[in-house]
């Protein structure tokens, strides 16, 4: 056992706990990470390169651990940690890896969430320094957030209003305007995590100002066999001795380049390890340090350095080569023996090992300049004396780099890309300011002059899980419903994602699969009546002096002169002409107008009418108010929906002149306040009754009651797709992606040639007078075979690729009025090629298939009056 | 996460808003009036600088007010944040 | 009699939502069916005119409410107010307020009856802050926020108006219908560990 019978400031000594590592149980004490509780009980061999399989040690401390990476399988459980970072409880169960872990197979049903503060003030690192600045800002009356990595906030500020004092906490990114990320550790140190606490949350601190109070980095030299367990950093050494009363080795050797390492060398013989050399490769040390040591009777040597390792069987250090160097590390004499089991290393300390700061690792600005990154055997280059590793995570070597800078690597960026140096879940910590060094060597230029790599947030590994916060499961996004969302569910109907819409997709009969409840369901609303939650259209209001004319510069037809209780549809574009969304409008009054929007654009119109009242046409009297929620809408429709709505509402004459297609009644609906609307999607007789949204499932139920003499049958958008496919109704951004004029669309019949509108100017350009481009039709197909949406259209079958593409498929359905095939697709001169036989593959089948007009039901519109 | 100066409502997550491209680029008063070079030059072409630049944002998910603000491209300073016509 | 058929769009929520926590920690209240219309003045609108007809004065400043008895104008962006007040007594399809405030504002102010956009869920106690926390990045400190206060800002993923009304905290949570059920998940989440 190596644990001292006192001392170490950061265990508890009375809560002895026991963890398993590698089946084994080891006794260690609250506040041990598992690397101190490991060599605490002599465990050398942590973990194993991830490509050589050579033996790994605890290396560092903290984040910086290139090498002891564990796989905790207790608890929650975690692929890859290092040993370092990871808190024992009682039960800790942890597994060594071969330089990456393995994904767990259970599903992590832990909680995690996100929390937001602000603050004038952030203070990275809870010790002595940082608790005097935060609580110098709070007495000025300052909010003030401190993260402290470790379990220990020194204990000099209470927790009070307005301070948030935070352990186990890890700033992990600091961003742009004072965004600051850390992540706490809540119950990963509790043997029985409460399931109701989130086990991690993620802060997100806007701040005022960041100060960050850690300590700086410690840099190592490499040396051939530097990997080997037993080889440490100094100043990790010591802390172990100081924060645990761990003792890293019986017999060390110190392999200093730096006055920190020197007295890193103090404290290890003060806690009784026996030194058996320290090693500085300085020409001269100070005086006091060298002499404090030597007092102790310890061999110090000034220009010596560790040129290389021996182990024992399990392949850990035995011993140290210790040779004298010159100011390059190239050893100038045979290396002499030294018997250890630690190789303390410390070539300079450099800047902190930055807290999430998107930085250039300063991985060149040591304290020390003059000393070496690396030392080599008298003769012999690469690794002719031995493997010297440059990066211990990535098993990355001296001679990788030296391969690199040969072939014309001399960029840092570009050895890091070449060799993986610094690409590890590390980032390097340790590796970086040793490539650099090494790169100066070789290139012959100051380490100053290289531009060092770039750390990027999060600066430690941080869990998916944690990211995603609550927003798992069934938060992981909105799922907006309807009023009638609570029958849908009821009467078992699969639903559609529609953005963040679910809306019924089609509504089974008993084991009927979806091809036969569409065909029953289009059937129905062709013959008889049919009914759907057409709720989740959008619906903005529209009201002041200049809505007709704002409408005219908005849509592509004209507006202005529409009489009050008319609807009329139109199409709108963006400046470059190319369809946006379209949609019926509804003059509610003079100044009043509801206009409805496709399901998913809702919010995009509305952005968009602003974007123009806002910015360009402030000069308009025009507001918008969104109703899209405030509205249920029940869509009746067939040729006997007449029957159904004078069932529900027998003050409100529906006769054919009196009230006509495109127009609206208010009316009492099944006892309801309602606006009916005769507009149709389908082609046939077609009411829409709206009602504020909270009467939408009595609306329902009732329609559904009154319906029930005519067979009133319930669809879903499956069928509404291929009722609107059928009259060639284009349903933007299924038939249209961007690319796509109202001509194309062969709605020429919409676009004003009188009036000025948004778009209109682009009609003029090239692009858009080319006679190839690509215009919706129809496509009816020889047999039973339903072409796919995506299928490419060719004009024949085979061929040597590249085969010329001469369209594509948007849409594609059984229909039930032609009894075969039938889709719609966007066609090279579409317009002139109806009767044309073209072949559309799928699934590198080729189906033929017949151009046709986009319309292939009902084209002269007979049946929308009954 | 920019922390955006919405002139209504303050400071607020960048998420909250929805950017709305380089400020200044106008509408032509009459699109018919002007030749191919210079509407496809209105459509698609923006300055991009490297350092200030005069950007518009809309606050979607609060006033749903635009607003221009100066913003440098390489700090991400911003500054004088304004109502839309406004100048500094 | 007329048989209420409203369904507020957290029928299925409300008991949940009223059974959670306690007077230490969080709870929740939804309020269904409360009277809301927004209005849009032009910017040569006379709103002093509607002074009548709301017994208040529309706040000027954005951010910030006015109330009377149980009615409320809140002021979301200049020249554009939500007003709310009790439930109407039996279905209609336009509030009696909406009407009158339309009628009192003439051509230059929108009175647009939206009732039934937004539900409102009220959410109360020492760590009602720590709730909205957990999903908004609104700073709702004391000294940034208070009752009388109003912002329209994100909620977890939901576009919400949230109005601070007392200083328990209560914080008054307007939300979509269509989001409400999220909405309302996603709050007795974020409570769970206040409330045990």
């Amino acid at each position: 056992m190596t644990r001292l019978t006192s001392g170490g400031d950061r265990v508890d000594r009375s809560r002895p706990v026991t963890v398993t590592f590698d089946g084994a149980d080891y006794p260690a004490y609250a506040g041990d990470t598992l690397a101190s509780a490991l060599l605490a009980n002599g465990v050398r061999t942590v973990a194993r390169g991830i490509y050589t399989g050579r033996p790994r040690g605890v290396f560092g401390i903290g984040a910086e651990e290139p090498n002891a990476f564990v796989q905790v399988e207790s608890g929650t459980g975690e692929p890859m940690l290092p040993a370092t970072l990871v808190e024992v409880y009682d039960g800790l169960r942890a597994r060594s890896v071969a330089g990456k872990g393995r994904l767990s197979d259970v599903p992590d049903n832990a909680r995690y969430d996100h929390k937001t503060a602000h603050c004038e003030l952030v203070v990275v690192g809870g010790g002595m320094d940082g608790l005097r600045i935060a609580a110098e800002a709070a007495g000025r009356g300052e909010r003030v957030v401190v993260c402290e990595s470790s379990r220990v906030l020194a204990a000099t500020l209470q927790e009070q209003d307005d301070v948030l004092l935070l352990n186990r906490t890890t700033v992990v990114g600091q961003y742009d305007h004072g965004y600051v990320v850390a992540v706490e550790r809540r119950t990963d140190h509790l043997p029985d995590a409460p399931e109701t606490v989130a086990r991690q949350r993620l802060w997100h601190v806007r701040a005022g100002r960041v100060v960050d109070t850690t300590k700086g980095m410690e840099h190592p030299y490499a040396f051939p066999d530097n990997d080997r367990p037993g080889v440490m950093l100094a100043g990790a050494a010591a802390e172990y001795v100081t924060w645990y009363g761990v003792l890293p080795g019986r017999v060390a050797v110190v392999a200093s380049g730096n006055d920190d390492a020197l007295r890193a060398a103090l404290v290890l013989a003060d806690a009784g390890v026996a030194l058996g050399a320290v090693l500085d490769t300085r020409p001269e040390v100070p005086a006091g340090l060298a002499d404090g040591l030597r007092g102790l009777g310890v061999d110090v040597r000034t220009g010596h350095a560790v040129c290389g390792t021996d182990a024992d069987s399990d392949g850990a250090v035995v011993a140290a080569h210790v040779a004298p160097v010159d100011e390059h590390g190239r050893g100038t004499a045979e290396p002499q023996l030294i018997r250890c089991d630690l190789v303390a290393v410390s070539r300079a300390w450099g800047p902190p090992p930055w807290s999430g700061q998107q930085v250039r690792t300063p991985g060149g600005a040591s304290t020390t300049v003059g000393v070496p990154s690396v030392i080599r055997v008298p003769d012999g280059d690469g690794d002719a004396a031995g493997r010297t590793f440059v990066d211990l995570h990535r098993d990355a070597t001296l001679a990788d780099v030296e391969r690199a800078v040969r072939v014309g690597m001399t960029h840092p960026e570009h050895v890091k890309r070449y060799t993986t140096i610094g690409t590890g879940a590390d980032q390097g910590r340790t590796a970086n300011p040793v490539m650099l060094g090494v790169l100066a060597e070789l290139t012959g230029r100051p380490t100053a002059e290289l531009e060092p790599t770039t750390s990027r947030p999060p600066a430690v590994p941080v869990s998916f899980a944690l990211l995603a916060g609550r927003d798992r499961g069934r938060l992981a996004d909105p799922e907006r419903v309807t009023p009638m969302h609570p029958w849908h569910v009821a009467h078992g109907l699969p639903f559609e994602d529609v953005g963040q819409w679910r809306r019924p997709w089609y509504a089974p009969r008993g084991d009927e699969d979806m091809d036969e409840a569409v065909r029953r369901e289009c059937r129905a609303v062709r013959t008889g009546v049919g009914t759907m939650d057409a709720s989740t259209l959008g619906k903005i209001e529209l009201q002041g002096r200049d809505v007709g004319a704002f409408l005219d510069r908005i849509y592509t037809n004209l507006f202005s002169t529409l009489k009050v209780g008319r609807i009329k549809y139109g199409v709108m574009c963006h400046a470059d002409g190319m369809v946006f969304d379209d949609g019926t409008t509804a003059r509610l009054s003079e100044d009043r107008w509801l206009m409805s929007t496709t399901t998913g654009n809702a919010a995009a119109v509305l952005d968009w009418l602003e974007e123009w009242l806002f910015t360009e046409w402030p000069e308009l009297d025009v507001r918008c108010t969104s109703v899209t929620d405030h509205w249920a809408t029940v869509a009746i429709a067939g040729p006997r929906s007449r029957d159904v709505v004078a069932a529900l509402a027998p003050d409100l004459d529906l006769g054919a002149e009196a009230f006509p297609f495109m127009t609206f009644r208010e009316a009492t609906v099944a006892g309801l306040p309602a606006r009916v609307f005769r507009i149709s999607f389908s082609g046939e007789l077609a009411y829409e009754v709206n009602v504020p949204a909270w009467y939408g499932l009595a609306l329902w139920e009732r329609v559904l009651e009154a319906g029930k003499p005519y067979g009133i049958t319930v669809y879903g958008t499956e069928t509404m797709h291929v009722l609107r496919a059928e009259k060639g109704f284009p349903i933007v951004g299924q038939d249209t992606d961007g690319t796509v004029t109202p001509q194309d669309l062969g709605m020429s019949w919409a676009v004003s040639k009188r009036k000025s509108f948004v778009g209109k100017r682009s009609y003029g350009r090239e692009e858009n007078l080319r006679d190839d481009r690509k215009q919706l039709v129809g496509l009816v197909a020889d047999g039973d075979r339903v072409v796919p949406e995506g299928a490419q259209l060719v004009v024949a079958p085979g061929g040597v690729p590249p085969v010329p593409m001469a369209g594509h498929v948007t849409s594609g359905y059984w229909s039930t009025a032609l009894e075969q095939p039938f889709a719609l697709a966007l066609l090279e001169r579409g317009s002139e090629r109806h009767g044309e036989r073209l072949y559309a593959v799928d699934d590198g089948e080729a189906v033929a298939v017949t151009v046709t007009a986009p319309v292939c039901y009902d084209p002269e519109g007979a049946r929308r009056d009954g | 996460m920019l922390y955006i100066p919405c002139p209504w409502c303050g400071p607020r997550d960048e998420t909250e808003f929805r950017y709305g491209g380089e400020a200044g680029v106008a509408y032509p008063a009459d699109p018919d009036a002007v030749d191919d070079a210079a509407w496809s030059e209105y459509l698609f072409v923006r300055s991009n600088p490297k350092g200030w630049f005069e950007e518009r944002w809309v606050h979607t998910s609060g006033c749903r007010r635009w607003f221009t603000v100066r913003r440098h491209t390489v700090s991400y300073e911003i500054r004088d944040p304004r109502p839309i016509g406004e100048s500094t | 009699m007329t048989v209420d058929v409203r369904r507020s769009p957290l029928a299925e929520l409300a008991g949940e939502l009223a059974a959670v926590g306690g007077p230490g920690s969080v709870r929740f209240a939804e309020r269904p069916f409360r009277v809301q219309v927004e209005l849009r003045a032009a910017a040569d609108a006379p709103v002093s005119r509607l002074y009548e007809a709301l017994a208040l004065m529309l706040p000027r400043g954005v951010g910030y409410v006015a109330s009377t008895g149980d009615r409320d104008a809140l002021c979301l962006a200049p020249r554009w107010w939500l007003v709310t007040q009790s439930p109407e007594p039996a279905p209609v399809l336009e509030s009696a307020l909406a009407g009158r405030l339309r009628t009192a504002g003439g051509a230059a102010v929108s009175a647009v009856d939206v009732s039934a956009q937004r539900t409102t869920i009220d959410v109360t106690g020492p760590n009602a802050r720590d709730v909205l926390a957990h999903g908004c990045s609104v700073d709702l400190h004391p000294r940034a926020f208070g009752p009388g206060r109003c912002t329209q800002t994100a909620l977890a993923k939901a576009q919400v108006v949230l109005q601070q009304l007392d200083r328990a905290p209560t914080f008054r949570v307007l939300v979509r219908a269509s989001f409400a059920r999220y909405l309302a998940e996603w709050l007795l989440d974020a409570a769970t560990e206040y409330v045990g």
